[in-house]
């Protein structure tokens, strides 16, 4: 897995690639919430991830309730069919917001 | 499944670590892709086997990395089964169960992952030497020859 972060507008952006499993969660995990610590709104580009596990969702729904419990935005972007699969068999489709593009989720 | 009957397909032995999951989902992509699987079918089944294979890498080694697991596939004309046995000491099988999914939190996923996957999984009872074995089967999507 691959992970770069970088400031656009008021938003930082995590942008992952390859596979994310319980060996690079943690990392993932922990650049999340630093941002949301700096007060960042944080979106999590997500078109370039072809695999993602159990342990990589728990490192977003880690995310989304420290963002919630700060009234920052948090949102997910670009989710690729086989990364969506996975959410929907975890049932949490419906529970992040989620964007096809980093624009739409910048306007939005 | 009657093991006599069934075609061995994976005879995997790894590191119980976090650094061979990657090693364990192309040996499984593998397999299944040889059988004419459809994309869809592989990468939930190889997602439910991860999730087996780290649930081995955190509670029964408690992370440690010190220790072995095994990943065995079979299958028969319409069923694939798999056997992931550990050297670990064994687990409490009544504590490991799926959490409810409307309680949004962090982890507990996995074994709801492997059981919305897989038609059956269940553990065994470990022979002498083993720690844990849990079993699961799948349903192929058409018959294989």
């Amino acid at each position: 897995m691959e992970m770069k972060t970088r400031k656009q507008g008021r938003y930082a952006i995590v942008a992952l690639t390859g596979e994310i499993d319980l060996q690079c969660s943690p990392q993932v995990r922990e650049e999340i919430l630093r941002r949301l610590d700096e007060r960042q709104p944080v979106l999590v580009d997500l078109s370039q991830v072809t695999y993602i596990d159990s342990s990589g969702i728990a490192s977003l729904v880690e995310g989304l309730q420290h963002a919630r419990g700060r009234r920052l935005e948090f949102a997910l972007v670009g989710i690729q069919d086989a990364v969506m699969q996975v959410f929907k068999l975890t049932r949490l489709d419906a529970v992040f917001p989620m964007h096809a593009s980093l624009e739409a989720a910048m306007s939005g | 499944m009657d093991l006599a009957e069934a075609e061995q397909l994976v005879d995997f032995r790894f590191r119980a670590r976090a650094d061979e999951l990657q090693h364990l989902r192309r040996v499984v992509r593998n397999a299944l892709d040889s059988l004419g699987c459809s994309a869809e079918f592989v990468h939930e089944t190889v997602l439910a086997l991860d999730e087996a294979a780290t649930n081995v890498i955190r509670h029964a080694y408690g992370n440690s990395g010190d220790g072995d697991a095994v990943l065995q596939i079979f299958k028969t004309r319409n069923v694939l089964m798999f056997r992931l046995i550990d050297f670990a000491p064994t687990v409490d099988c009544n504590a490991i169960r799926p959490r409810a999914l409307d309680d949004l939190r962090p982890g507990g996923l996995g074994v709801h992952i492997m059981r919305q996957v897989m038609d059956t999984v269940e553990f065994k009872k470990p022979e002498e030497g083993v720690g844990n074995v849990l079993v699961m089967t799948r349903k192929l999507e058409r018959p294989t020859e």
